[in-house]
């Protein structure tokens, strides 16, 4: 059912948002038909939906969002390979704690 | 790390911070539609109607209160509704908006069941599709479309198979698929 672990975990943060309430399970099933209807793949349509939902509750924002993904990115290219990758390792992390 | 990794651990990592979920929460929803919930929950339940026609009344009648007599519940399951094969009727369920699925009776849907041409095609040529999966209905059976949403979702009672009047439960739910209980296939011996 899950081609990729990122699908996976995707999957986990909106069932989990939707379990606390924090999300409503009728907006995530009416972004996710938006997304599908724009052509997207299955999963990314799921990631972009629950993406355009956070935003708009406010929750997280697409700049801090790119900031976080970026520090993910430089963490996993100073991780030697075979280890699990974490923001500490990103070496950029000490001047932005 | 690939774009789209990288953008679902920061996602994670972000609301994890703010207390919106947590870790072990994320572990358990993987864990569960991974493992522990599919067909086998919702074989189990249309075999119990075929063995108990009490239970299937009560089936019938409020599915999502015969589907937790058996145990089953929960997230995707709030609303459930039974649908029952017949000599004269089939039925069929597509969610023509996104992949809204029954997950306590039958776990997370395959692949086909969220592509585009299926929601669409669902509706507008449900025979076509039929064939497509194999299955071939007399034209005197009339097929009946259900569209499930995030509110209601659709299970599929199939027929029970000719020649299976003695055989207990168990043996009977091994042969329900999954297929049969979204309605594109039907149960054969």
């Amino acid at each position: 059912m899950f081609d990729e672990p990122w699908q996976a975990s995707a999957f986990a943060l909106a069932v989990a948002l939707q379990d606390r309430g924090v999300l409503d399970r009728r907006d995530f099933a009416v972004a996710l038909g938006g997304e599908l209807e724009s052509g997207h793949d299955y999963w990314d349509a799921w990631l972009a939906a629950l993406e355009q939902l956070l935003a708009e509750h406010g929750l997280t924002n697409p700049g801090s969002l790119d900031e976080r993904t970026a520090a993910w990115r430089r963490a996993a290219a100073a991780t030697p390979h075979g280890s699990p990758v974490t923001l500490d390792a990103d070496p950029q992390r000490l001047r932005h704690p | 790390m690939r774009a789209v990794d990288a953008r679902v651990r920061a996602l994670e990592s972000i609301l994890v911070e703010k207390g919106y979920v947590d870790p072990a929460a994320l572990d358990e929803i993987i864990e569960t539609y991974q493992h522990r919930v599919g067909p086998r929950n919702g074989a189990h339940v249309v075999a119990r109607a075929w063995t108990d026609p009490a239970y299937a009344e009560r089936l019938a009648a409020d599915a999502t209160a015969a589907v937790a007599e058996l145990g089953y519940g929960g997230r995707g399951g709030e609303h459930l509704a039974a649908v029952f094969n017949s000599a004269r009727e089939h039925h069929l369920v597509v969610c023509t908006l996104c992949s809204c699925y029954p997950w306590p009776v039958l776990g997370l849907p395959p692949v086909w069941y969220k592509s585009p041409a299926y929601r669409s095609r669902a509706v507008l040529e449900p025979r076509a599709v039929l064939a497509e999966f194999g299955t071939v209905l007399d034209d005197d059976v009339a097929v009946r479309v259900h569209d499930s949403t995030s509110e209601l979702r659709y299970l599929v009672v199939p027929q029970r198979p000719a020649g299976t009047d003695d055989w207990p439960a168990d043996a009977l739910a091994a042969i329900v698929s999954r297929d049969s209980m979204i309605g594109t296939r039907l149960v054969s011996v």
